[in-house]
């Protein structure tokens, strides 16, 4: 998205050959099982799935202008819905995953009916309302979901087939699950790309520069805004049912308030204002964690530390400086 | 095209419009005066489906539109523009436009199509016509006052309104962009055949295109009928040409 603002932006420049850089990085994150070690696929697994939960959040936060505090609800719902289809009812992953996403998105429609009636931190209040009253179903309903023991042991999906696939014969499951998780989120991606570019994605911007303007050039505005409130659920659902999997185990925690925190920093962290902000975000916050948990216990203070400096130092996030930046060194160039 | 009849609006004890009852011919442009607090947002308000009336009913081209929504009110051909400037700043002047057309065409649910490649001849001939055809890339926000007052009134045509209100269409504007901004107004009321319904403190500009006066004083409708019935209105005279002049 950020290349083609720039196309169009640009001055007096004309059609430009442009390189594709999401094919390049897709191909990349591929070759990690081949190149790296079962840690770094086992990270790269991780990275996907919250890229893609980061940038489900961001249809509404960077897009429609949405804040959700309880994002992490239809995440959980789909993780949920997929481990009690798979475990439970021993329902095949290719029918689990869409239907995760489904009910995920259902629930949102629902929740969501009621979110856009409420503006600003109203809205963001009521989210996290219905965020915590999950948590507290999950948490409790011991026969269905398991409680605070959780779900254990949701099994992989059948893809022990990959194996005889050339050069595939050496992976583990983990790693096969890897190429799996990164194909889904690129499919899940593109569908979002285009639904940011699309005539839907233009309305929604406008509902977040101006949904008084917005209603007058003939704008439902609940109705967008509820719209896209399913549609990101959906999406989070779908990364939900991906990370259920890839951890081996669904617990209450994954819809705890918390992580609706995490997902709106690694958000804010990468630039909500870019499409590819929130995978940006999610990349580096995941790393970060990794590396400084192996120093030091206190991660939080960390985390607190890196978010005071980047809402005062580089308000737009990581690509939004980057994206000045650039833009200064064009200017200079140019002049 | 336009018919009010008894309406009235209150806020909490404090009676904002009180009994307005007013007939707009079509392709008239007709102006709603008054001193600061006499009520004329609010009535405009009460016409554009923001507020809902305690009592009374609004006419649009005799469907009853009283208290739906603004969106609604936008798609049975009601146009409007706001006293603060109203557009979608980080936009450009032209996605600002063709997003208006996505909308008012009935394709903003397509998931499916580049909106960039939409629309594109008619936001372009919209731009030449209210004048920013040379804006085109800049951002709404980044645009000048005068210039964002033209966007924000191509936002409104973008929807083929037959009934344009403007809330104040030249407050904080030079004597020139002013003296432009009302020959456009009157060059495409004229073009569109709209009837156009706006309030303003100049009376000059007042004078100088209005064909029809109303006169709004602590929300009651005191006066009502051509400028120079308007202008020879003994009450009026008393109550608010009086101060100003």
């Amino acid at each position: 998205m950020s290349e083609r603002v720039e196309v169009a932006l640009g001055p007096g420049e004309g059609v430009r050959w442009r390189i594709p850089w999401t094919l390049i990085i897709f191909l990349a994150a591929l070759t990690l099982p081949w190149i790296g070690t079962r840690y770094d696929t086992f990270l790269g697994t991780q990275i996907a799935i919250y890229a893609l939960f980061a940038m489900s959040l961001n249809l509404l936060l960077g897009t429609t202008g949405l804040v959700s505090f309880g994002h992490a609800a239809y995440f959980g719902i789909g993780s949920y819905a997929c481990g009690i289809l798979m475990k439970t009812a021993g329902v095949p992953f290719w029918a689990a995953f869409p239907a995760a996403g489904l009910i995920a998105a259902g629930f949102a429609a629902a929740f969501g009916f009621f979110c856009v009636r409420l503006t600003k931190i109203y809205f963001a209040m009521l989210t996290l309302a219905f965020a915590q009253i999950v948590w507290a179903i999950c948490f409790k309903w011991n026969d269905f979901t398991g409680g605070d023991q959780g779900l254990p042991d949701v099994p992989f999906p059948d893809i022990g087939w990959m194996s005889a696939l050339p050069g595939f014969g050496h992976m583990r499951i983990g790693e096969q699950f890897y190429v799996l998780t990164l194909i889904l989120v690129a499919l899940c991606i593109a569908a979002l790309h285009r639904l940011t570019l699309s005539p839907f994605g233009r309305v929604l911007t406008t509902i977040r520069e101006n949904p008084e303007r917005a209603a007058f050039i003939g704008v439902d505005v609940r109705a967008y805004e509820l719209a896209a409130f399913a549609i990101a659920g959906g999406f989070a659902g779908l990364s939900g049912a991906l990370f259920g999997i890839f951890n081996r185990g669904v617990f209450a925690d994954f819809v705890f308030w918390s992580k609706s925190a995490d997902v709106m920093i690694m958000t804010i962290l990468g630039g909500m204002h870019h499409f590819w902000g929130p995978a940006v975000g999610a990349l580096i916050l995941t790393l970060l964690n990794q590396q400084i948990t192996a120093y030091t216990e206190y991660w939080p203070f960390v985390l607190g530390a890196i978010l005071i400096v980047l809402l005062f130092v580089f308000p737009g996030g990581i690509l939004g400086a980057l994206d000045s930046a650039i833009g200064r060194l064009w200017r200079r160039r140019d002049a | 095209m336009l018919e009010l009849s008894g309406l009235r609006k209150s806020f909490s004890g404090f009676v904002a419009v009180s009994d307005v009852s007013l007939r707009i011919e079509t392709r008239q442009i007709a102006a709603v005066i008054g001193p600061n607090g006499a009520g004329k947002s609010t009535l405009f308000n009460l016409i554009t489906g923001h507020l809902r009336p305690d009592s009374g009913r609004v006419l649009l081209e005799e469907r009853d539109i009283t208290g739906v929504q603004p969106h609604e009110a936008c798609r049975m051909g009601l146009g409007r523009s706001f006293q603060r400037t109203n557009i979608f700043p980080k936009l450009t002047v032209f996605q600002n436009l063709q997003a208006a057309f996505l909308v008012h065409k009935g394709r903003g649910a397509n998931f499916w199509a580049r909106s960039e490649s939409l629309y594109r001849d008619e936001a372009e001939a919209l731009l030449a016509s209210i004048g920013l055809r040379d804006q085109a890339n800049t951002l709404g926000g980044t645009l000048s006052y005068g210039n964002q007052k033209q966007l924000e009134l191509g936002l409104a045509l973008a929807s083929e309104p037959r009934l344009l209100l403007l809330d104040e269409p030249t407050a904080g504007m030079s004597a020139g962009e002013t003296h432009d901004t009302i020959r456009l107004l009157e060059r495409i009321a004229g073009e569109r055949g709209l009837t156009l319904l706006f309030t303003e403190h100049d009376m000059d500009v007042v004078f100088s295109i209005a064909q029809k006066i109303a006169v709004l004083h602590q929300g009651r409708l005191i006066a009502d009928g051509s400028p120079q019935e308007v202008r020879n209105d003994p009450e009026v005279r008393r109550v608010y040409l009086g101060h100003s002049h």
